[in-house]
């Protein structure tokens, strides 16, 4: 009798230990960038583009306020394309439009800012692009939206009108 | 492609007779006379096919027929001769079909030296070996086929991953899979041995030899594999807990364990149950290796491509084996309660079954390090990785007793014994740890788990030497690999207590000094090779006694496919490596630069030698005595 309740539970303890390996094939086990909705922004120390001052995320970055985080460089040419949207969004009062400046040249940054006007309420700069990697991005443009210093949502790629609309729709 | 033509077809003929085989025994089972000459030629057919599809594949990769898609994928007509041979079994195809070339080849020299056991019992572990086999045949033929055709042929191939590119890793697989699959004759013996009801003590004698044949191996491969990581991976360490090194240390516990079961099941007629699930249990984790390994459910450095049908292949096939010979173990086996209360507390079987205990806690520490990142993953979603402080929180103490078990253990006799004349024992007790508390306290460290450590290793050292010449030849392979034992062990202490590093980044010219070494960045060199280009630093390292040493690591840029390596250049020496490794930084004229210096490296290679040479001693004097 006792042998026979041993060899059952060893049977089902394998099955359950088939099931469970069954299913961990079918899990990726590729490690990308979280996508983590309302996650806390991270926190880094980063030089504030016309100034040089050092910051930090709490200088940024206030509770109850909502921002854009926006990644850009001069050389991306999607960048330029969803400018225009930005400055437009700017119009609006209740969102604080903020710049990562991503592996870029000073002199070209500035003369893309010149050129196609600043909708940034503050611009700071990543020349190694160790920031973006420590907020998850991908790559240039990259945006996020952060409400009590957390992030709502995440735009890979240039913006449109649609996610425009989007954003508007969330921070009324 | 008339190579891989032919590689195809006799993989296919292969099973065939596997199939065959297999029919044929069942049907002829009670008529075991006729079949007995016929078996031999069948599996030696067998072996044949394999034989010829495995050089059709040597071949391929030889001539560069990049019609064949995993010669396209793993070679380039660049690559030096030796590595075009060892890229045979550098990829995933290749590897399973050595594996079934040594699957075929052990059960053809299993029959052909077997010969006073009885005919049914050869036949039923045939017919186990063949379920192996034609599994392992499907397997091959239908999910990861090395002879797949391409069209248009390609010009060139993609080339060998460079780090594959190193003679011991050429070695390592073959040797690591003779150790490996070596263990599917055990597991094949043991459930028709089961089946049969002839668990004894001439069986015991007889499958010892295959015991310890696959523990060499093992033994062996796993060292190559180390040696391996040490020299050319250049992360400056021997041992990394990395999943795929744990899932050939799992077998090696459980055969090890097996190893010193079968000797007290060879004395003794006990412990029979302990020898039939160790046996199921060496190789279910070979496969259960294969399979984390195989699957790309885990991520590790050997994970080759990843395809999910091939994981659930291996999957189900493992637990079939498994639940095959679960139901045998349960349903034939009744353990012989009457030799089992028969223990004397002080006595050699005891103080083995004791150590088997302490063996498989340290199984189950690595099996659950390993796993249960699956399991948590799969329950919770939550993804955490285990790491060297996991291992060595756990396994560290437990040595402790293992190793003064080890120690004390051969001294006993079996049955019964006392503690008459072993005087010395205690002699050598004290005299170890006040040794070791010195060596500690010279060089000021005073953490007590140490003191005890290498106290209880030294201990074992002692006592093992003092046998060498009390004991003279009596016993000389379990002495050998107890005293190789209890030098790895010193050695992996020693190494860990006292190794020193230096991180730093220099431009060329530039030097680095501090307390104990000065290095000076003295030139760069640059060298074209035939499938390399590399740059090599020269370095002169100054260390305070004035000992000055040239050493001269190399950046290594393959060409095919194009990858960087960097070579640590390593200066070994019986007291001491001296390991310097670097890297670029990003742009600039600075070279990261690690140095490190390993006491006692050499040794860690030595003794594992050692123990498996003690193993090779036995299986030496087995067949001498016959």
């Amino acid at each position: 009798m006792r042998n026979k309740i041993l060899s059952i539970s060893v049977f089902l303890f394998f099955s359950i230990v088939f099931v469970i390996f069954f299913k961990g094939l079918k899990e990726t086990n590729i490690y990308t960038p979280d996508l983590d909705i309302k996650k806390e922004i991270p926190f880094f120390h980063a030089k504030d583009f016309y100034t040089g001052k050092k910051l930090n995320t709490s200088d940024i970055f206030k509770l109850n306020q909502t921002y854009l985080l926006n990644i850009w460089s001069s050389w991306c040419l999607p960048c330029r394309k969803e400018h225009p949207l930005l400055l437009s969004l700017n119009e609006n009062k209740k969102i604080n439009i903020i710049g990562m400046n991503y592996k870029d040249n000073k002199i070209n940054a500035e003369k893309f800012l010149k050129e196609l006007g600043n909708p940034y309420k503050r611009v700071f700069e990543d020349l190694e692009g160790t920031i973006a990697i420590e907020w998850g991005a991908y790559g240039v443009p990259e945006t996020f939206l952060i409400y009590n210093n957390k992030i709502i949502r995440k735009y890979i790629g240039p913006l449109n009108l649609n996610i425009i609309e989007e954003i508007k729709l969330l921070i009324k | 492609m008339i190579y891989s033509l032919v590689g195809y077809y006799s993989l296919v003929l292969g099973l065939i007779v596997g199939l065959t085989l297999f029919y044929f025994s069942f049907k002829n089972f009670n008529n075991a006379t006729i079949l007995n000459s016929k078996i031999l030629s069948f599996t030696f057919l067998q072996f044949f096919f394999v034989v010829i599809s495995f050089l059709c594949l040597i071949f391929s990769f030889v001539v560069s027929d990049f019609s064949n898609e995993t010669v396209f994928n793993n070679s380039h007509t660049t690559k030096p001769l030796f590595y075009k041979i060892s890229g045979t079994w550098g990829n995933h195809e290749g590897s399973l079909l050595l594996w079934l070339l040594v699957l075929t080849f052990f059960i053809f020299i299993f029959l052909l030296k077997t010969k006073n056991q009885p005919t049914k019992y050869k036949i039923l572990t045939l017919v186990f070996q063949q379920v192996i086999i034609i599994g392992f045949f499907i397997f091959l033929i239908k999910t990861s086929n090395p002879f797949n055709y391409l069209f248009p042929i390609p010009v060139e191939g993609l080339g060998l991953n460079p780090i594959l590119q190193d003679p011991a890793l050429a070695i390592h697989p073959p040797i690591l899979y003779l150790g490996y699959v070596g263990s599917s004759i055990i597991f094949s013996s043991v459930l028709s041995a089961t089946a049969l009801k002839m668990i004894s003590i001439s069986w015991a004698t007889h499958i010892k030899k295959w015991i310890l044949t696959s523990w060499i191996f093992l033994t062996l491969g796993i060292l190559l594999g180390s040696i391996w990581a040490y020299y050319e991976l250049g992360w400056g360490g021997f041992w990394f807990w990395d999943p795929v090194e744990n899932v050939s240390l799992m077998p090696w516990l459980a055969l090890t364990t097996l190893l010193h079961c079968i000797m007290v099941l060879e004395k003794k007629n006990i412990l029979s149950s302990w020898t039939i699930i160790l046996s199921i249990a060496t190789f279910t984790l070979s496969m259960c290796g294969t399979f984390l390994v195989r699957s790309g459910i885990l991520n590790s450095v050997h994970t080759f491509a990843n395809d999910p049908e091939r994981g659930v292949f291996i999957l189900i096939f493992l637990f079939i084996l498994i639940f095959l010979s679960l139901f045998i173990f349960f349903f034939f086996h009744k353990d012989n309660e009457k030799n089992s209360n028969q223990f004397f507390w002080l006595s050699k079987e005891t103080s083995i079954l004791i150590n088997n205990w302490f063996m498989m806690y340290f199984l189950s520490v690595v099996l659950i390090g390993t796993v249960y990142p699956i399991f948590l993953d799969v329950i919770s979603s939550e993804k955490i990785s285990v790491g060297p402080p996991f291992y060595h929180k756990l396994i560290m103490p437990f040595l402790i007793p293992f190793l003064l078990m080890m120690a004390i253990g051969p001294k006993l006799k079996w049955i019964k014994s006392d503690f008459e004349n072993k005087f010395y024992l205690i002699c050598l007790l004290l005299i170890s740890i006040f040794l070791a508390y010195f060596i500690l306290k010279s060089f000021n460290q005073k953490i007590l788990i140490n003191t005890i450590l290498i106290s209880s290793a030294l201990y074992l050292f002692f006592i093992t030497i003092r046998d060498f010449f009390v004991k003279k030849y009596k016993n000389l392979s379990q002495n050998i690999s107890h005293f190789g034992f209890s030098l790895l062990i010193l050695s992996i202490l020693f190494n860990n207590l006292f190794s020193s590093e230096v991180i730093t980044n220099l431009k060329l010219g530039e030097t680095f000094e501090n307390s104990k070494v000065n290095i000076y960045f003295e030139s760069i060199d640059s060298k074209k090779s035939k499938n390399y280009d590399s740059i090599i630093a020269n370095f002169i390292i100054r260390n305070s006694n004035g000992e000055e040493d040239k050493l001269s690591p190399e950046l290594r840029i393959y060409n095919q496919p194009v990858i960087a390596t960097s070579e640590a250049d390593i200066k070994t020496s019986l007291i001491s490596d001296k390991f310097i490794v670097v890297n670029l930084v990003q742009n600039q004229d600075y070279f990261n630069v690690r140095y490190q210096v390993k006491p006692l490296m050499m040794w860690i290679w030595i003794s594992v030698i050692l123990i498996s040479f003690g193993g090779l001693i036995s299986l030496i004097k087995k067949n001498h005595e016959k």
